[in-house]
């Protein structure tokens, strides 16, 4: 399985040969699912710094009481936004970006199973994102909250057109979201490269193929509200038409039927990205793959039966709350269960502290946190106290940006080599790595003490006196830091891009089929299609007395 | 070693992951038809106005047995035999989006029934109006494959993509078996 | 909600803190074992030997063991989570439990007191309830969005959603007054959706429902302010009892004078806060469903003193 180094030229890169108009049509054009997977993370990238200068926006509003940053229809405009940005054009982007630039990479395929809709997936995706910002320009932007419950986003409740454009937005970005979900699904079962069974996928292709089914599963409630609701708002049909008998919780359950779910779909990839990312620094394999490819099966068939823990205060049946609570508890265990995999991969190791472990290692710290606070949310008693406030918020931002966020930076740094051909900076990384942390932490911690006081979410401001402007004023202090650590992220790429080392084929040591592969690989991805004998193909090369195959 | 390796066709776990993800839309319809029976507050309900429409089921169903007819005669070459049945299916679909049509045209006009009527109404026409929309899209393909095989292009070099098509056609028709029954037999 | 003053609040609350001591139990294992493993395995900076570590693939009794010890843990939390939501969902009325129903509307809190035969807004009183024995219990409902009813102190929160009757209940054991506010995002101005729960010892609580049963005294003449109030079309939103003004839009204003606050926690009730809210109610609460009335001069003096005799 030699590699040979090919130019950049040959990926599709700028050279002198090549004028601007061409380059920029081969990535239209294009259906290579690495461009495409770029492309995808690039959009998402760039959301996400739109996203998050709308959240820099509701701090400062939110530094003082009674402030008058923004007003208050800015202000439910904002957080509207934000939300709905950072869950459907920065989390699901991250999902298709990664899926699809990594997958056919890892199982030794040239490309997707279906390019052409690989294309059309990124397009949807692209439309519908615009589509929602083109809200902006016509002076109607969504302001009901990122889950929108009816009948606040009734015609009558709601008359213009701005929860017109959030529903269009996220329903064409879904279709988009579909297309890929179908393409990896056909891709993993379809595209393996001789001798990869499916036990011998590498986890993070076991992780996107559940994902990918999960998708397919929780996308079409999503779907439904929305048509549901712009029946109501288009035609007058009744779906949540409390006068005609319509009854508005049926919007809450078929959401949540989708939005329970929806934070797995979102969390899976970054599973995916620990579990290649904690081995190989550790020197190690994962610690029980079975396990960890059951516990993410659990994962999927509970996580479907738990969303009505959103919905503890609306005055369902004690015996549904109590189902709820519990099925929410139970699907703590196999999350828990993979964070003691990775702890046990460490163990006994020797673990190399480059850039992506650090993200790696703040992933795990911070998502034990977040799991254990939401199981003081699955509690029903005490969610009635917990439920809509501040402590809500400081929860899912750990699970998003402790987990989530910091997760995807351990991937990036890591497959940002293979994907350029060229190192970041080890010292920016860790700069990057340790303040991002300090204000991330200094920005959320707080928050829960502020859901302790008393303090409700999605409120422009607060009654002064109550304990809350100190935590607020942390919280705003903290996000300063973490732009500080943002724009260091931005500096390393650039530096990385501009300034890296050569990275090579592969610069980590690391055992999956990728890193067989150039930096960057060519169109064609493999010379050879390889054939493998076990989960770690690179393993078995570099160790040809001490292979995978025998062990497995 | 890499002689043996099968995997399955990726057209048909394509098609596959495709029915899976509309059955759930579909579900979603479903539960919020059954939800919401004999919740109307006013207006007509279902046995006032809705009769079973027994034709238009006897037609779509039977669609499905002619496109079976249609994929063997394709695989055994008999392309006279496939254009014969592959147009009784296009015809079979089309007598049932009219007699959806007219029925739905008999629902506004006669008995003042409109999705904004009433919960019943609005369920109604947002389910069979799904359904009815999935039969029109696989219509159109039906027709692009007629189209290929009138205009002389090789069929027989797309049997794959014909047998999804199928594939897809049947599932719009087991979807109208558990419409059929939630609306037309259950509901009323 | 850890000054619980409720039995629900105390459920909930125990609740809480068998949460803490659990998860505080789980966080200083699990982070412990994790940052010992981040310490005590770095790859050593003299290591050149370039080996790797021993490759463990797994071992059965480890996965078995972390399985099942976390469904010990959920198998405790559940059981005291369900007995916990039967004791605060189940209860019913007592013969004598005092009945309040509450409109949720787009923002403010209108409060109905079925067996007293009067209705008042965005100020609650309830009795102080020693052992249950006079125990508050809530219908909610909405007018318009979902709205949600919490009071820290008091209890969980409850929605109050259209078309639907939502129950609370609670028996607090000390007198006080208690912020709440609407905890289900509601449009522009759920931030300054407030209320205040008065809680009072029986005899304080039984004095103030019957002045509020009274409806306001009905003067000789009427007054200037009276003329006031129905040339500036306040009775198409507002009601005062004893009075003929009887609009259902917006807050009942018999007895204004004896709420604490205004606007739904917006001001302070001060007649200078007054006279500032009825000039423009969008300066404190913008977006609210108020109009300015725009009064100045001698017309806006008379109807604040009118409203001022609203005691």
């Amino acid at each position: 399985m030699a590699s040979i180094n090919f130019p950049l030229e040959n990926a599709g890169f700028r050279t002198s040969e090549h004028s601007l108009a061409q380059i920029l049509y081969r990535w239209i054009a294009t259906t290579d699912h690495k461009k495409l997977g770029l492309m995808y993370i690039i959009c998402m990238l760039l959301f996400f710094v739109v996203s998050g200068l709308m959240a820099v926006a509701i701090r400062i509003q939110l530094a003082v009481p009674n402030n008058h940053f923004v007003s208050p229809e800015t202000f439910n405009q904002l957080f509207t936004m934000h939300g709905t940005t950072m869950v459907f054009l920065v989390g699901m982007p991250m999902v298709a970006g990664l899926g699809n630039y990594l997958v056919p990479l890892m199982i030794g395929a040239r490309d997707m199973a279906f390019p052409r809709l690989n294309a059309f997936g990124f397009w949807a995706f692209l439309f519908g994102g615009v589509l929602l910002y083109s809200s902006y320009f016509f002076g109607a932007v969504p302001d009901v909250g990122w889950f929108g419950y009816a009948p606040l986003t009734s015609k009558i409740f709601n008359p213009g057109p701005s929860t017109d454009f959030w529903v269009l937005g996220v329903l064409v970005a879904g279709f988009g979201t579909i297309a890929s979900a179908i393409n990896v699904v056909a891709t993993t079962v379809s595209m393996r490269c001789p001798g990869m069974t499916l036990r011998r996928m590498p986890m993070f292709v076991w992780v996107m193929l559940v994902d990918a089914l999960l998708i397919l599963v929780i996308f079409p409630p999503l779907a439904a509200a929305q048509i549901m609701l712009m029946l109501d708002r288009l035609t007058n049909s009744n779906f949540f038409n409390p006068a005609a008998g319509g009854n508005v919780l049926l919007w809450q359950h078929i959401f949540w039927i989708f939005g329970h779910p929806e934070v797995y779909v979102l969390i899976f990839p970054i599973f995916a990205i620990m579990s290649e990312v904690v081995p190989v620094f550790s020197r190690k394999p994962i610690f029980g793959k079975p396990a960890m490819v059951a516990a993410i099966a659990v994962i999927f068939f509970i996580g479907v039966g738990v969303w009505a823990h959103h919905m503890f205060t609306v005055g369902l049946s004690a015996l549904s709350n109590t189902f709820f609570a519990t099925a929410t508890m139970l699907v703590g265990i196999p999350t828990g269960i993979k964070i003691f995999n990775w702890a046990a991969t460490m163990y006994g190791g020797k673990i190399r502290y480059a850039t992506p472990m650090l993200f790696a290692c703040g992933f795990l710290l911070q998502f034990l946190v977040a799991g254990l606070t939401g199981i003081m949310l699955a509690t029903a008693p005490f969610d009635w106290q917990l439920h809509h406030t501040y402590f809500v918020v400081g929860h899912f931002h750990f699970t998003l940006i402790g987990g989530l966020v910091f997760g995807l930076f351990a991937g990036i740094y890591y497959w940002f080599p293979k994907a350029t051909g060229k190192m970041c900076s080890e010292f920016i990384g860790r700069l990057h790595f340790w303040i991002f942390l300090v204000g991330f932490n200094v920005t959320f911690i707080p928050m829960h003490f502020a859901g302790f006081l008393g303090m409700p979410r999605r409120v422009y401001t607060y009654l002064p006196g109550h304990g809350l402007e100190t935590w607020n004023l942390i919280s705003t202090w903290g996000v300063a830091i973490q732009i500080v650590g943002i724009l260091l992220f931005v500096v390393n790429i650039i530096w990385g891009l501009w300034k890296g080392e050569k990275a090579g084929d592969d610069p980590w040591d690391a055992w999956t089929l990728e890193w067989a592969a150039s930096s960057p690989p060519p169109e064609y991805n493999f010379e050879k299609i390889p054939v493998v004998r076990s989960g770690r193909p690179l393993w078995d090369l570099k160790h040809p007395t001490d292979p995978d195959w025998k062990f497995e | 070693m890499a002689q043996d390796w099968h995997l399955p066709d990726r057209g048909s776990v394509g098609i596959l992951m495709l029915i899976l993800t509309e059955s759930v839309l579909f579900a979603m319809f479903v539960v919020a038809y059954i939800v919401y029976s004999g919740q109307s507050i006013t207006g007509p309900s279902p046995k006032d106005v809705l009769n079973l429409p027994i034709l238009a089921t006897i037609c779509l169903l039977s669609s499905s047995l002619t496109i079976v007819l249609a994929e063997n005669a394709l695989q055994k070459g008999n392309l006279a035999n496939f254009k014969l049945w592959w147009l009784a299916t296009i015809a079979l679909g089309l007598e049932f989006l009219t007699a959806t049509a007219a029925e739905w045209r008999h629902l506004i006009l006669d008995e003042n029934l409109t999705i904004t009527t009433n919960l019943f109404g609005t369920t109604y026409y947002s389910l069979v109006g799904l359904h009815a929309t999935h039969v029109l899209v696989g219509m159109i393909f039906l027709l692009i494959v007629m189209l290929a095989s009138f205009l002389g292009r090789n069929i027989q070099r797309q049997e794959r993509r014909v047998k999804f098509l199928s594939w897809y056609w049947h599932f719009v028709d087991a979807v109208w078996v558990v419409v059929f029954t939630v609306v037309y037999v259950i509901g009323r | 909600m850890f000054n619980p003053l409720t039995t629900p609040a105390k459920v909930e609350f125990n609740m809480g803190m068998l949460e803490f001591a659990i998860t505080g139990a789980i966080f200083a294992v699990v982070a412990g074992l994790l940052i010992y493993t981040m310490i005590r395995f770095r790859r050593r900076p003299n290591d050149e030997s370039g080996t790797e570590p021993p490759q463990i693939y797994g071992s059965n009794q480890i996965e078995a063991a972390w399985t099942v010890i976390p469904i010990l843990i959920v198998f405790v939390i559940a059981g005291v989570s369900a007995r916990s939501v039967w004791g605060v969902e189940d209860a019913s009325p007592p013969a004598n439990a005092l009945h309040v129903s509450v409109v949720g509307h787009q923002f403010w809190w209108e409060v109905h007191y079925p067996g007293y035969n009067f209705v008042t807004a965005n100020e609650i009183h309830v009795p102080v309830s020693h052992n249950r024995e006079r125990a508050t219990y809530f219908e909610l409902k909405s007018s318009d969005v979902i709205h949600s009813l919490w009071i820290p102190e008091l209890g969980g929160k409850t929605d109050l959603i259209p078309n639907r009757v939502n129950h609370m209940w609670m028996d607090p054991s000390e007198a006080g007054i208690f912020w709440g506010s609407c905890t289900e995002f509601c449009g522009v101005q759920h931030a300054n959706m407030l209320l205040q729960v008065v809680v009072q010892e029986p005899a304080d609580f039984d004095q103030w429902a019957a002045a509020q049963q009274q409806p306001q005294p009905v003067p000789t003449e009427i007054s200037a302010g009276q003329k006031r109030f129905q040339a500036a079309a306040c009775f198409a939103c507002h009601t005062v009892r004893g009075t003929r003004f009887n609009g259902k839009l917006g807050p009942d204003l018999t007895h204004l004078m004896s709420r604490r606050q205004l606007g739904s926690g917006v001001l302070a009730n001060t007649p200078a806060n007054l006279q500032a809210w009825i000039v423009d109610p969008q300066q404190a609460k913008p977006g609210c469903r108020m109009p300015a009335s725009k009064l100045s001069g001698q017309n806006l003096e008379e109807l604040v003193a009118y409203l001022e005799t609203l005691k």
